[in-house]
């Protein structure tokens, strides 16, 4: 089976400062991939790495394009980029605000990506809007609001619809559940649970919240100064964590 | 159907002065297909660490774990995924599920993650919650509320929805009543007829002898126990 994503020795350095080094993995379809860390563990450089947001200094990221299979992303031409980036791939921001235009309506917000894939026909779009909001329970009443009407909650997920209506094949997710109440967070976790099934999504999660990880991924990696210290089976990693910082990471979690 | 060979564990903590903690030397296990071997030694001996590690929820320092074809002891995290999904079963001895996600999707997931239809894995939910005595009116509800035999027949129903050729049961019947005792003890002798290989850990003798063909002596294997 060819892989979804390669990735080969990525390294960003930021001046004589490590952001992230040598990183290698393979991601395959329908694989959802958690990466934790503390904060300036350089998880979210190396996201924005692979997401094509940041140039690393050194190494590949290959995806297994539609056309011509696997490409280098990071040699490949900037429109060639953006084109994926606006049909294979989707982007959650941890801040749904960094991921919406606020001064846009709901059905406007998830309508344009489906412009940018070349959509014209407006009703087609409003009811795949009507459609996607419905998906992430926001209601047909609201399509015309503006996101600066909606709660931190609802913000969220219809950033997530937004990303998910031009049916992408790889997510990358940046704290997706990061600052919203727990209720909310149980809600959107099930959200993303069933639609990363239901649309065999690969998905690569940047959380430093190890029970989002254990309910979301099928795989951990652990980073701590820009290395990755430890990879494996998310359950195994969290129960019989074997490098270091990972047992004091696993055992500092506070029990409810 | 599952070949242990050899197997040795030991934990590090890292954090504690490096303690190392030798918990399993030199085990070796057979379990044929239609077959029941309960694990068996005192508290502490090691029988959830060999299950773990047959699950691959443990990593196995050295030696190998033959689940059908794939070594769980050296498997790329993927190839235990789907493992679990097709071939593995494991019904532990506590629940963990997505809140607010309904009984009857928490037991019909197994069959949705190896593509089974909704409706089909729903009803199959539904047949497995009503055996397992858990009222109706409960299906819609999240398990995370139940009571602690509620939540165990819950693990049971999800742990058995699925046909898995070879299944780990960590304490199935504790916590149960004994019509729920019958019912979950029938299912595992179902299970064996149809040809599953299992393993088990049960500290109800009773059931035990009534379900398991050997036993296997964990202890024999602990560094520190066998004197």
């Amino acid at each position: 089976m060819t892989p979804l994503l390669q990735v080969e020795g990525i390294a960003k350095f930021y001046g004589s400062r490590i952001g992230c080094t040598d990183v290698s993995f393979d991601l395959f379809p329908g694989e959802v991939m958690g990466i934790v860390g503390e904060s300036g563990s350089g998880k979210s450089t190396l996201l924005n790495c692979l997401a094509g947001h940041q140039k690393p200094d050194s190494g590949c990221v290959r995806f297994d394009t539609r056309a011509d299979g696997l490409r280098d992303t990071i040699t490949m031409s900037e429109p060639e980029r953006r084109m994926l980036s606006r049909t294979d791939w989707a982007f959650v921001h941890q801040h749904a605000r960094d991921g919406l235009r606020m001064n846009v309506s709901a059905g406007g917000n998830v309508g344009e990506r489906l412009m940018a894939v070349n959509a014209r026909h407006y009703g087609d779009i409003r009811a795949s809007a009507i459609d996607w909001l419905s998906r992430v329970e926001i209601t047909e009443d609201r399509i015309d609001d503006r996101p600066t009407a909606f709660s931190g909650g609802m913000q969220q997920r219809l950033q997530i619809a937004r990303n998910l209506v031009t049916g992408p094949r790889l997510v990358f997710m940046d704290e997706p559940t990061g600052g919203l109440d727990v209720s909310v967070q149980a809600r959107l976790l099930d959200l993303l649970r069933g639609l990363v099934r239901e649309m065999n999504l690969s998905a690569i999660i940047v959380t430093h919240d190890l029970a989002v990880v254990r309910l979301l991924a099928d795989r951990l990696m652990v980073m701590k100064d820009g290395h990755v210290i430890e990879t494996g089976l998310t359950d195994q990693v969290l129960d019989d964590p074997q490098h270091a910082y990972t047992q004091l990471l696993v055992s500092s979690v506070l029990q409810v | 159907m599952i070949n242990i060979e050899n197997v040795s564990k030991s934990f590090i903590l890292h954090n504690q002065g490096a303690a190392e903690i030798p918990v399993m030397q030199g085990a070796s296990l057979k379990v044929a297909a239609g077959e029941c071997v309960a694990l068996v030694g005192a508290s502490g001996s090691g029988k959830s660490t060999l299950m773990r590690m047959i699950y691959g929820n443990y990593v196995t320092a050295s030696g190998r774990i033959m689940v059908e074809d794939v070594d769980v002891a050296i498997a790329a995290p993927r190839d235990i995924i789907a493992l679990r999904r097709h071939t593995l079963g494991y019904v532990s001895q506590f629940l963990r599920v997505v809140p607010r996600v309904s009984t009857l999707n928490v037991v019909a997931e197994p069959l949705l993650s190896t593509g089974i239809p909704l409706d089909e894995a729903l009803t199959k939910a539904q047949e497995l919650l009503a055996r397992l005595n858990i009222p109706e009116r409960l299906w819609s509800l999240s398990p995370t509320t139940f009571s602690g035999g509620e939540q165990q027949r819950v693990n049971i129903a999800r742990g058995f929805a699925y046909p898995y050729p070879a299944l780990l049961l960590d304490e199935p019947t504790a916590s149960l009543d004994p019509t729920n005792r019958a019912t979950v003890l029938a299912m595992v002798n179902e299970a064996k007829g149809r040809g599953a290989a299992i393993i088990g850990i049960f500290h109800d003798h009773a059931a035990r002898d009534e379900i398991c063909d050997r036993q296997f002596d964990v202890t024999l294997y602990t560094p520190g126990l066998v004197a």
